[in-house]
């Protein structure tokens, strides 16, 4: 067997080096290497953002904002270079443009609550079928309360989002395209500048779900991309959960209404009348999670060190060997390979449970998902009862993908 | 035989399978052996909740005095499958009060079954053991 690793970028991209930066991998699993395969729920954290909020709370913490104490400014500051760091990862224009939010579901809640004022009965919301839970029940709360109408683009046999339909769902009365830059189930990567491009045509909003995309695309660009409402979580980006983030046009959020109300948000308030901070101090009521955002804005400076081309290339590499390595089982479906697919893999096998076979795999050190991975409108469309699913991520290496395929091997040798 | 013969024999059984790969393969096969469930049985009364895949419980309440309980079960998946047969092995042809007697959590411990305990979240092991004393419950100082 070759020695993992090594796999030599601009930067020098090497896993070994790279994976030593995870105390995690330190430890076994049931006497076995840990091979997690799971990043797509959470990936695993690098020391630099564990040291990152262990220092910023023995050392630097306070309340942020409007303290006027040397721990308040510290803190404050460090929170705000996080927001910082979080516009560099997007390419926003400004630090503005950017609301922490505990991750993408409360980024998507908070853009569903603050257009609920423009979408009304009989308004359409065009959603694709590919769409993680957390990108659809907040917009199924638009249709129960304000009779706005969800419309499906259709998701192709080999994964893809079927472009042609997608540009007929569109019309006049389309107020809000939201889809995901990249399926957590099929890996797709989708045209996001184009379903930005027809939106915008036929002059809709829209908002792009980068929970995935930002981990493994080498570069996001909301400007380039010209989205509307851009949201992701820091705990996939190998940052703590507790913290991810909105990117919103500034005229989007000097529009919207806010969505929880209390300290922080206000600009001023009496007995009969409150008038809101500017955003995005507007949308971000009560103390907020501060250690958890600069963890975030930790990870964010963590990635930057990477050569993420070379990390995307070496993930895309182990997500191909781990697919053809599965191919060879006649009773294996794989959900989705579409043209230039990212780093995951999902699957269904011809008579096992996926539930059965994650449990065993578990036995072998193999961390992967099964079920219906929040998003049961895709797994009907593909008629998957549940279906396993290997995530990768940077620090994931080829003898990972030699473990995996040993695993699936022998659980289903177990399950006779 | 009453429960603390069934856990006996459970616990003797198991007592010769020091590999795990070889637990699990009881415990398979013990749902293979389980009592089925007819089709007009797989509802929503009898599905058992809190469970990642899909399972169903049917509790045969047998006339007598006392009455005794029964139970049947089914899964998609085999592993629950057989939790659901381990279950039903403990707990079939039993009156309530051996029922409820019976510290099934202890008993999936002696069997070398904990980490199914830990699981309860996925597999539901919790609400099916909730469902069978439940039931007895209900059944029991019935005439």
């Amino acid at each position: 067997m070759t020695k993992t690793g090594g796999c030599a970028g601009p930067k020098g991209f090497d896993v070994e080096k790279v994976r030593a930066d995870f105390p995690i991998f330190q430890r076994t699993i049931w006497d076995k290497p840990l091979v997690y395969l799971d990043s797509g729920a959470s990936a695993q954290k690098p020391k630099a953002v564990i040291d990152a909020m262990t220092r910023v709370m023995e050392h630097s913490f306070a309340n942020v904002h409007r303290g006027l104490h040397t721990l308040a400014n510290e803190a404050t500051e460090a929170f705000e270079g996080a927001r910082g760091d979080v516009a560099r990862l997007l390419g926003a224009k400004s630090d503005e443009e950017i609301v922490f939010t505990r991750g993408s579901t409360e980024a998507i809640n908070i853009v569903a609550n603050g257009l609920s004022d423009d979408i009304g009965a009989g308004d359409e919301i065009v959603v694709s079928q590919m769409e993680h839970h957390s990108n659809i029940v907040p917009w199924h709360f638009l249709r129960e309360r304000n009779g706005a109408v969800l419309k499906w683009a259709p998701v192709a046999d080999d994964g893809s989002l079927d472009m042609e339909a997608y540009a007929k769902l569109l019309g006049p009365k389309t107020k809000l395209v939201a889809m995901t830059h990249m399926s957590n189930v099929l890996g797709t990567i989708t045209d996001a500048a184009e379903i930005v491009r027809l939106a915008h045509e036929a002059g809709a909003l829209c908002l792009l779900d980068g929970s995935q995309s930002v981990v493994h695309l080498p570069k996001t660009d909301v400007q380039a991309l010209d989205a509307d409402f851009y949201v992701f979580t820091g705990h996939k980006l190998y940052g703590p959960t507790g913290a991810g983030a909105l990117y919103a046009k500034k005229k989007h959020l000097k529009r919207m209404r806010p969505f929880q109300g209390g300290g922080e948000m206000i600009e001023s308030v009496s007995e009969d009348a409150v008038t809101f901070a500017d955003p995005p101090q507007k949308f971000e009521a009560g103390t907020p999670s501060i250690i958890d955002a600069i963890g975030l804005g930790a990870a964010i400076r963590y990635v930057e060190t990477i050569d993420r081309q070379a990390a995307m290339d070496h993930e895309t590499r182990l997500m191909r060997k781990a697919q053809d390595g599965l191919k060879k089982w006649n009773d294996v479906r794989i959900l989705g390979d579409a043209p230039g697919k990212g780093a995951i893999v999902a699957f269904d096998v011809k008579g096992a449970h996926a539930h059965d076979l994650a449990q065993i795999m578990d036995r072998f050190g193999v961390a992967v998902r099964a079920g219906s991975h929040c998003a049961e409108p895709l797994m009907r469309r593909f008629d998957c009862q549940s279906s396993l699913r290997a995530s990768f991520a940077m620090y994931n290496t080829e003898k990972d993908v030699d473990t995996f395929l040993e695993a699936f091997e022998k659980a289903r040798d177990i399950l006779g | 035989m009453n429960a603390a013969q069934a856990i006996d024999d459970l616990v003797d059984e198991f007592s010769f399978l020091d590999a795990w790969e070889d637990r699990y393969r009881h415990v398979i096969d013990i749902g293979r052996g389980l009592d089925g469930v007819r089709d007009e049985e797989r509802n929503e009364a009898n599905r058992v909740q809190g469970c990642v895949s899909r399972v169903w419980l049917v509790t045969d309440i047998l006339d007598g005095d006392p009455v005794r309980l029964s139970f049947r079960g089914d899964s998609d998946a085999h592993i629950v499958k057989g939790l659901v047969g381990v279950i039903a092995r403990l707990f079939s042809d039993r009156t309530p009060e051996d029922i409820l007697a019976v510290d099934a959590r202890e008993v999936f411990n002696r069997l070398g079954l904990s980490e199914h305990l830990s699981q309860q979240r996925s597999n539901g092991l919790n609400s099916l053991i909730a469902r069978v004393r439940a039931d007895a419950e209900a059944a029991h100082g019935k005439p």
